[in-house]
C-alpha cells in the first residue's frame, strides 16, 4: 500500500515537473496598475495593455508594428457606395474565455457586437451606467453622432449605419473602445447582481485569458488554447507592476522580468552597451510641438512663425531634452503613419536668417511668452527645459521670452483661449494610426477654441483634410493628406519639435517581440527561448 | 483607566469631523477640474463636460456635496473611485494590509535597533561608540528615501543578489491572499519556500522605511537616557551597588521610555509618508502610491475616503500611544 502511495506519488510529482519545464512564462515589468479591465471605460495605454491586447479583440485588429488595418472578429467587411453603411462579416468558431462565475453556452456572433457598442451609445442599455461609464473615447471619437444604427443582418452579419461618411471608421474600429465583449456574459452577471464583473473579471475571445489580479501588484493571465489565430508561445503571461524606471531595470538585470518598457533616457546608452539586455527601438506615434497663437499679431503672420521656427536648435532639444531619445519633427504627423510627405523640407536652423526675416516683417524688440506643461509626456519629457532652451534661442534674434505653466488641468483649458497670450508647448498620441486623427483635431478649423491651440483655420489646409475624410480610397486620401503637410509647412501654425523614440529593453531570450508604433504592449506572437 | 479611554475616545468625535472637513476642502482648494484631467489632451466638448459635471455631481452646491459624503461617511459609504470605479472601502483594504505589514516591520526594525544604540550612546557619552552611533543616525536621518533605496537595490540585490529588487512574493508563488499580509498568507498557503520568499521581499523596504525612524529613536532614546541617567536616584542605585545592566536597563530606561514612545507614536505619520517613496521604489501595493496618483488625478472620492481612513488609523495609534503612558506612569492615568 505504502509503496502504492509513494509511486503515485512519485509519478504525479514527475508529471508535474514535466509539464512546469514545458510551460514558458514571460513577465513583463509593467510601469503602472491598470484602472480596470473594460478597455471602453478607460483611456490610458497602461490599462490598455493589460485588457485590450490580452484578454479582448475587435472587429478589425492593426497589424503588430504597423497601423494597418487587417481583419479581426469581422473575417470581411464592405463600405456602401455613399459610405454610410458598413457591413461586417463575423469570423465563426470562436471562443469566449471562461472563468468560475462563467462558462459560454455558444460562440462569438453578431449579439456580442452589437452589445459592445449599445452599451456605450444607448442610455436605455442596463449597462450603460455600469462601473460609472463615462466611454470617454467612445465619446472623443464622436461616436455617439456618427454611428446612426447597428443593425444586426444575420448572426454572422452586423451592419453600423453612419450618419455621415467617415474614411477613418474602420481604423477607430481597431481602437481599445471597440473590444468586443460577451453579450451572455454580461447578461449572466446582470442575472447575478454582479455587472461590474465585466470591469474586473473580464472574459473575452483573446490569445490570454485573465487569471487574477492583485491590486497594484501582479496580473496572471494564461494561454487561450481555442484562440482563433492559434494558441499564443507563452503559457503564462505575467505583468509584475514596477512604477520606478530605475527598479525595472535593475529587475530585468537581475533576470526578475523578462520586458521592461520605457528605460530613463539617461541609461539608454549604458543599456544599449549591455550585452545582457537586448533593446528595440521605433518612433512613437506622435508629435510634440510650440503652437504659436494665430489669432494674435505678430503671430498672425506666416513669416513672423516661420522666422521664429528658424531661430529654434530642434537637434539640441533632442540631446539634451530627450538625451537621444527623440526624432526632429518636420511634418505635424509623425513618420511611422501612412501619408508622411517625407519629400518636406524642414526649416533650417539659422539664427542670422530669422533675425533679418524677423526684421523684413517690421518685427522689433519683440517679448512673448512660452507655456511650458507641468508634466511629463513622451513626446516632451521636459517641458520647462525645452522651454528655457527656446527662450535662449530665441534671445538670439532678438526675442524675449517669459516661460509660464499651470496646474494641468488649468493649462489644457486656458492654453484653448482664442485670446490667449503666448505660444503653448504641448503635444499629442496617436489613437487609430489615421492621419485624420492628428490633422483634423490638431489643426482644423472645427477645433479652433479647442484642441487647435494655434487657434489655426486655413481654408485651404481644411478643404483637403475634409475631402481626405470622406474619401474611402487610401490612396486618393494620401494623396490629399500629403498635399496638407505641404500647406501646413508654409503656413508654419506650429514649431514641430519632436516625434519620441519608444524603447523597449528584453532578455535576449525574448524572441519576435514587435515594439508597436500606436503605443501598446503586445505579448502575442512573442516566444521566449529555452 | 476605562474613564481615561473613554475621555481619549470622546476626543476623537471633533478630530473625526474636522478630517473629513479638511479632506473634502483640501482636495477642491487644489486647482485643476478632475474631468479635465482625466480627458488630458483629448479635451472634451462642453456638452460631454455638462453631463459629466452632471454625473459626477459637481453642479450642486458645495455645501450639499458635503453633505452627503458625511451622510455616506455615517454610512460606512466612502464612495466610488472616478477613475477605478470601484468602492474606496474596497481598494484602501485590498491596500492596506501591505502598508501596515511594511510599516509593522520597519517600526520594529527602528525600535529593535534605535533603542539599544541609543541606550548604548548614552551610557558611553562622548566616547567613541557615541560620536559613532550618532553620526550614524544623522546620517540616516538625511539620506534621501529614493537614493538610499536604489543605492540598497543597486548594492545588495544587483551586484550581491542577496534580496530580490522589488514586489512582495517571488512570482513563483501563486496562492489566495485572505489577511493581505503576506507573511501570514505565505504560512497559511503550506507552499514550500513562499514564506520565505515574503521575509526576503521585506528586508530591504524595511530597511529603508526604517532607517528614519531608527535615527530618531536613537537620538531621542541617548538624550532621555542621559536627562535621567542624570537623576538623584540613578545615583542611589548606582550606590545601592546594583548591577550598571539593571540601572541602565530598568531604573533608567523605563523612565526615558515616555519621550521615546511619544516620538514613536509620532514617527507612525513619519512612516505613511515614507511609505509614499518606498512603495513606489519596491513596487509594494500600499496606500501611500495609491494617494498620490490619486491626488494626482483629482480623483476626490479615494483622496477624501482615504485621507479619512488614514487620519483614523493614525488617531488609533496616537490614542494607543496614550494608553501606553498610563500604563508605563501610572501618574498621567490617576491625573
Amino acid at each position: 500500500m505504502n509503496f502504492k502511495r509513494t509511486l503515485t506519488a512519485a509519478l504525479l510529482l514527475s508529471a508535474m515537473g514535466v509539464s512546469a519545464a514545458a510551460a514558458k512564462t514571460l513577465v513583463y515589468c509593467s510601469e503602472g496598475s491598470p484602472e480596470g479591465f473594460d478597455p471602453a471605460l478607460y483611456t490610458s495605454g497602461t490599462t490598455f495593455d493589460a485588457s485590450e491586447h490580452t484578454v479582448f479583440d475587435k472587429l478589425v485588429l492593426f497589424k503588430t508594428g504597423t497601423t494597418e488595418v487587417i481583419p479581426g472578429l469581422a473575417e470581411s467587411w464592405e463600405a456602401s457606395a455613399d459610405g454610410l453603411e458598413y457591413t461586417f462579416h463575423l469570423r465563426k468558431g470562436v471562443k469566449f474565455h471562461s472563468n468560475d462565475m462563467f462558462t459560454p453556452s455558444r460562440d462569438f456572433n453578431a449579439d456580442d457586437v452589437i452589445f459592445s457598442f449599445d452599451r456605450q451609445r444607448l442610455d436605455s442599455n442596463p449597462y450603460h451606467t455600469v462601473s460609472g461609464g463615462t466611454w470617454e473615447y467612445f465619446n472623443g471619437m464622436s461616436m455617439p453622432d456618427l454611428i446612426k444604427d447597428i443593425v444586426k443582418v444575420d448572426d454572422y452579419t452586423v451592419k453600423f449605419v453612419l450618419s455621415r461618411p467617415e474614411a477613418p471608421m474602420i481604423s477607430d474600429l481597431a481602437m481599445a473602445f471597440a473590444s468586443i465583449q460577451s453579450a451572455e456574459y454580461a447578461d449572466a452577471m446582470l442575472a447575478a447582481g454582479t455587472p461590474e464583473m465585466l470591469n474586473q473579471a473580464p472574459i473575452g475571445t483573446g490569445p490570454y485569458i485573465f487569471v487574477a489580479y492583485q491590486k497594484d501588484a501582479v496580473i496572471r493571465y494564461k494561454a487561450n488554447p481555442d484562440y482563433w489565430r492559434g494558441k499564443a508561445a507563452i503559457d503564462d503571461l505575467v505583468f509584475a507592476i514596477t512604477p520606478d524606471a530605475s527598479v525595472r531595470e535593475q529587475k530585468l538585470k537581475a533576470g526578475e522580468c523578462h520586458v521592461i518598457p520605457y528605460p530613463n533616457p539617461a541609461d539608454i546608452a549604458a543599456l544599449k552597451a549591455d550585452p545582457a539586455v537586448k533593446m528595440m527601438e521605433q518612433e512613437g506615434l506622435n508629435v510634440g510641438y510650440l503652437a504659436y497663437n494665430t489669432k494674435v499679431a505678430p503671430f498672425d503672420n506666416a513669416k513672423v512663425r516661420k522666422a521664429l521656427n528658424m531661430a529654434i536648435d530642434k537637434k539640441a532639444i533632442i540631446d539634451v531634452v530627450f538625451q537621444g531619445s527623440g526624432a526632429v519633427a518636420k511634418n505635424p504627423i509623425p513618420p511611422t503613419m501612412w501619408s508622411y510627405n517625407n519629400a518636406i523640407v524642414d526649416d533650417p536652423y539659422d539664427p542670422e536668417a530669422s533675425k533679418a526675416m524677423l526684421e523684413a516683417e517690421g518685427v522689433k524688440d519683440l517679448s512673448m511668452k512660452i507655456w511650458a506643461m507641468p508634466v511629463q509626456r513622451p513626446y516632451n519629457p521636459n517641458a520647462r527645459r525645452m522651454a528655457e532652451l527656446m527662450q535662449a534661442d530665441f534671445a538670439k534674434v532678438g526675442v524675449k521670452v517669459e516661460i509660464v505653466s499651470y496646474e494641468w488641468g488649468e493649462y489644457l483649458e486656458r492654453s484653448k483661449a482664442l485670446d490667449r497670450d503666448g505660444a503653448v508647448l504641448l503635444g499629442w498620441t496617436g489613437d487609430n494610426g489615421d492621419p485624420d486623427n492628428f490633422l483634423a483635431v490638431l489643426l482644423g478649423c472645427d477645433s479652433v477654441g479647442g484642441s487647435n491651440r494655434a487657434q489655426w483655420c486655413n481654408k485651404e489646409f481644411n478643404d483637403l483634410i475634409q475631402k481626405a475624410k470622406v474619401v474611402s480610397d487610401i490612396g486618393e486620401r494620401t494623396k490629399l493628406y500629403e498635399e496638407a503637410q505641404v500647406v501646413f509647412k508654409r503656413e508654419a501654425p506650429w514649431a514641430t519639435i519632436a516625434h519620441s523614440v519608444v524603447f523597449m529593453a528584453m532578455s535576449p531570450k525574448v524572441e519576435n517581440y514587435i515594439v508597436h508604433p500606436l503605443g501598446g504592449h503586445i505579448f502575442y506572437g512573442v516566444d521566449i527561448a529555452e | 483607566m476605562l474613564k481615561y479611554l473613554f475621555s481619549r475616545l470622546l476626543t476623537f468625535l471633533p478630530t473625526f469631523f474636522g478630517v473629513t472637513l479638511i479632506a473634502f476642502s483640501f482636495i477642491r482648494l487644489l486647482p485643476g477640474d478632475p474631468i479635465i484631467v482625466m480627458a488630458g489632451e483629448r479635451g472634451v466638448s462642453p456638452e460631454r463636460y455638462a453631463e459629466l459635471v452632471k454625473q459626477f455631481g459637481f453642479d450642486r452646491p458645495l455645501i450639499t456635496q458635503y453633505g452627503d459624503y458625511l451622510w455616506g461617511v455615517v454610512h460606512g459609504n466612502l464612495g466610488q473611485s472616478f477613475v477605478t470605479k470601484k468602492p474606496v472601502w474596497d481598494e484602501f483594504f485590498a491596500l492596506f494590509p501591505a502598508t501596515l505589514e511594511l510599516s509593522l516591520c520597519a517600526m520594529i526594525f527602528a525600535v529593535a535597533l534605535g533603542l539599544p544604540a541609543g541606550v548604548i550612546a548614552a551610557v558611553n557619552r562622548g566616547k567613541f561608540f557615541d560620536r559613532a552611533l550618532m553620526s550614524t543616525a544623522l546620517v540616516g536621518y538625511s539620506m534621501p528615501i529614493f537614493w538610499w533605496a536604489l543605492l540598497l537595490i543597486i548594492v545588495v540585490s544587483g551586484w550581491l543578489g542577496l534580496t530580490p529588487v522589488s514586489g512582495r512574493m517571488s512570482l513563483m508563488f501563486y496562492f489566495d491572499t485572505p489577511t493581505g499580509f503576506m507573511l501570514i498568507d505565505s504560512l497559511l498557503s503550506g507552499q514550500k519556500g513562499a514564506f520565505w520568499s515574503a521575509v526576503h521581499h521585506l528586508i530591504l523596504p524595511t530597511i529603508v522605511l526604517g532607517t528614519i525612524p531608527l535615527a530618531v529613536i536613537a537620538r531621542q532614546t541617548r538624550s532621555a537616557m542621559l536627562e535621567v541617567l542624570s537623576e538623584d536616584y540613578i545615583r542611589t542605585a548606582r550606590a545601592k551597588g546594583l548591577a550598571p545592566a539593571r540601572v541602565n536597563g530598568v531604573h533608567a530606561l523605563r523612565n526615558a521610555l515616555i519621550p521615546v514612545i511619544t516620538v514613536i507614536g509620532l514617527s507612525v505619520g513619519t512612516l505613511l509618508a515614507g511609505a509614499i517613496l518606498t512603495e513606489t521604489i519596491f513596487s509594494w501595493p500600499g496606500i501611500g502610491k495609491w494617494m498620490v496618483d490619486s491626488i494626482f488625478r483629482r480623483d476626490y472620492p479615494v483622496v477624501q475616503g482615504g485621507l479619512l481612513l488614514i487620519a483614523v488609523m493614525v488617531m488609533i495609534v496616537n490614542l494607543t500611544v496614550d494608553v501606553l503612558y498610563g500604563y508605563i506612569n501610572p501618574k498621567i492615568r490617576k491625573r
